[in-house]
């Protein structure tokens, strides 16, 4: 076992460069992909050792990027298209949403589209508009797509491997913030061992409350449950990893144990996934409730300035406040 | 449909284009396209050391913004460095009427419209969304997702149509500007059909400066951009994007005949960019220096400058007072900036509606009380 302590940007890294290497059929095509590595170096080198063939700097053109990896699939190629920012990728929406999530559909089962869509997403890097959104609901309300994304570099090694070979059309979103945060990777790692891919995972356990979260948020969350301890608060976290379709078992089985469940993410609350998810929850453990399903999200405003991002992210404090609040009730 | 293919000048690329003012500071006195345009300009010595006096501010402007980005001052910059005279020159060509749809490196147009230029400050420096009021600068706001703007503009070129504003010498017309990377969206080339099929007042105005971050114009075309206009079915003209008085003269041109009923025209500004894509970007990695060098020696401002030397228009004093002129204006400018205040938090709140919203207001309240509930602390 050869376990290294690497980035998340590198885990991806890797991943990719794994996947090239066991299908011939990858490729990874976006823009500024090639020479540059990517505007955040996640394909560096790969242009290199694999060719240009393999890894396809794109024109400037999203619809573009999304459509050919479409024919490309039908051809029996498995596209990773990067999409530069999250708010780059409405150009190539209307490619994602009526044609890559319903040709397996349309075509009643004879067509797949194993496409793998990656998007850095999410605020807290200083950015101007259009670099720092959350636009994840927009796709998991789309049935047809698989959208997942991860929190630490062992999910982004395996997760980014797994999604490149499912036959899934899959949205993966890559928390940007986070790409230079470390944690240990085993390189060698057998996927078939891995952690599969569509399920949640216990980051933390814990007896008191539920925390819910995924991507950049896990972060916040196991900080905030590190901070609670110290107040004689044992919080469990919940890593979604999988946005669509959810792992609810995970969830509704924590909340049957704690009884109190605060659902946080970066992305506005209004019809936002923390509101399907404490539909759900208040659905099925209903009698195991000490407190409304609570819920710490972005304000239901465009991205705001770099300079209040910090009051516009949900952060340690406000996680606490939930939970201060559902112990309150 | 004859397409402009343009007379070769100095270090012209394959097909030409229309130059006025060589590299060496050699006047061209005119330019006859292959469609039988003839391009010149008429200016007074006085309007020549403006333009001079424009390209040397610009410059200056730009390089503190990068510095003030460099200290740490602004977000990101995206810097203008080598593509002054395709921005001054065509922002002169602009009459007061005209309307620019800029793209996020049109601080050199954004400048000869007149506008403040802090303007586009507190966008890069994180402190607001850079909004002007584009009606009464008849500018537009910076755009970022790349060729948005340019459908914007041609839909505020069939509003002047459809205002009767154009088929005279004081109608308007509307300028977009966009890179080359940017004629690869799909935007972009519906851009092209509409102002084509509604034959608006429009000039779309691509500096081509060779790149899109990392990517190479090979990656965005196999012909020359301002070839496309054919297949859309208006002129294109290339022209030299670092001779000023080629960008003034055929912009000036092609707004005339926008406002004046003749429709669209697509220039594309043979230019580089000398600096990095923006501050974030690392140009080491995708190309080389003796690109650069080269493309040194064709530079905009030192070609006026050699210009007016020889032709007597201005002396050592007269360019010192010039560099001296820029410098205050660029020293109060970083002044300015540095005293810009953080927003409030609570005006995040602000401007999502017109009118407001039930939901948006209780949220606002909830905001100020969940901060309210630190005051005192150490939060
Ligand atoms: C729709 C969209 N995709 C990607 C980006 C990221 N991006 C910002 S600038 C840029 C390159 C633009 O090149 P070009 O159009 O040639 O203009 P230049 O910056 O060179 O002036 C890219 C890819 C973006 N802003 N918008």
């Amino acid at each position: 076992m050869m376990a290294e302590t690497i980035t998340i940007g590198k885990a991806l890294n890797h991943g990719l460069r794994r996947s090239l290497e066991h299908d011939s059929k990858v490729v990874i095509m976006g823009e500024d992909v090639g020479k540059l590595g990517g505007v955040f170096r996640i394909t560096d080198g790969l242009q290199k050792d694999f060719g240009e063939d393999r890894v396809i700097d794109t024109p400037l053109a999203e619809a573009g990027i999304v459509g050919t990896a479409v024919g490309l699939a039908i051809r029996g190629y498995r596209p990773v298209c990067e999409i530069q920012f999250d708010g780059f990728v409405f150009p190539a929406y209307n490619q994602i949403v009526a044609q890559v999530a319903k040709m397996f559909y349309r075509s009643m089962g004879k067509v797949r589209l194993p496409i793998v869509i990656r998007i850095p997403f999410g605020g807290g890097i200083g950015a101007v508009e259009h670099h720092s959104e959350s636009p994840e609901a927009y796709f998991s309300h789309t049935p047809g797509l698989k959208v997942v994304t991860c929190s630490n570099p062992a999910d982004a090694y395996s997760m980014i491997q797994q999604a490149i070979r499912s036959d899934d059309p899959i949205v993966f979103f890559e928390p940007k913030r986070r790409y230079w945060e470390k944690g240990e990777v085993d390189l060698d790692a057998d996927l078939a061992g891995a952690y599969p891919l569509h399920e949640a995972r216990v980051a933390r356990e814990g007896t008191d409350a539920t925390l819910i979260a995924y991507g950049p948020m896990v972060r916040t969350c196991l900080d905030a449950a590190t901070a609670a301890a110290e107040d004689g608060r044992n919080l469990e976290v919940i890593d979604l990893r999988t946005l669509s379709p959810v792992d609810y078992d995970k969830i509704y089985s924590s909340v049957r144990r704690t009884g109190r469940a605060v659902v946080v993410h970066e992305a506005p609350g209004n019809i936002g996934l923390g509101a399907e998810l404490a539909a759900r929850i208040t659905e099925h453990c209903f009698y195991s409730l000490e407190a409304p399903v609570l819920r710490v999200t972005g304000y239901d405003i465009p991205y705001p300035a770099a300079r209040v991002e910090e009051e516009y992210l949900p952060d340690l404090d406000r996680v606490l406040d939930a939970v201060d609040r559902s112990f309150g009730w | 449909m004859a397409n402009g293919e343009s007379t070769a000048g100095t270090d012209a690329p394959a097909g030409g284009f229309v130059q006025l003012l060589t590299p060496d500071g050699e006047r061209i006195d005119s330019v006859t396209t292959a469609d039988g345009t003839t391009y010149s300009v008429d200016f007074t010595d006085d309007e020549y050391r403006e333009l001079y006096r424009d390209l040397v501010t610009v410059r200056r402007l730009d390089a503190e913004a990068t510095a003030l980005q460099r200290q740490g001052e602004l977000g990101i910059w995206a810097s203008l460095l080598g593509q002054e005279a395709a921005q001054v020159g065509s922002g002169r060509a602009m009459r007061p009427q005209d309307m620019a749809f800029p793209t996020y490196r049109e601080h050199g147009v954004l400048y000869t419209r007149g506008i403040d230029p802090i303007m586009p400050f507190g966008l890069f420096r994180g402190v607001d969304q850079g909004g002007w009021d584009a009606n009464e600068h008849r500018f537009n706001g910076y755009t970022i997702v790349i060729g948005s703007q340019t459908l914007h503009a041609t839909g505020y070129a069939m509003g002047v149509t459809m205002d009767g504003k154009t088929g005279s010498p004081d109608g308007e017309a509307v300028i977009a500007y966009f890179g080359d990377g940017a004629t690869s969206q799909g935007e972009v080339n519906e851009a092209f059909v509409w102002a084509g099929v509604f034959h608006a007042p429009m000039v779309f105005f691509c500096q081509n400066n060779q790149y899109a971050i990392s990517e190479p114009l090979e990656r965005q075309t196999r012909i020359p951009l301002y070839r496309r206009a054919a297949g859309y079915g208006f002129p294109g003209v290339r022209i030299d994007g670092n001779d000023v008085l080629a960008s003034f003269a055929v912009t000036r041109a092609a707004l005339d005949n926008a406002r004046n009923g003749q429709g669209p025209t697509l220039i594309e500004a043979y230019t580089y960019r000398m600096g990095a894509h923006t501050s974030s970007d690392d140009p080491t990695r995708y190309r080389i220096a003796s690109e650069v060098e080269s493309w040194k020696a064709k530079d905009p401002i030192s070609r006026l400058r050699a210009f007016l030397a020889k032709q007597q228009l201005g002396d050592d004093s007269f360019f010192d007072e010039v560099d001296e002129s820029a410098k205050t204006l660029a020293l109060s400018l970083r002044e300015r900036v540095l005293s810009m205040p953080d927003p409030q938090p609570i005006s995040m709140f602000d401007n999502v509606y017109p009118h407001g919203s039930p939901e948006l207001d209780l949220q606002r309240s909830q905001f100020a009380d969940y901060h309210a509930s630190f005051e005192g602390s150490d939060h």
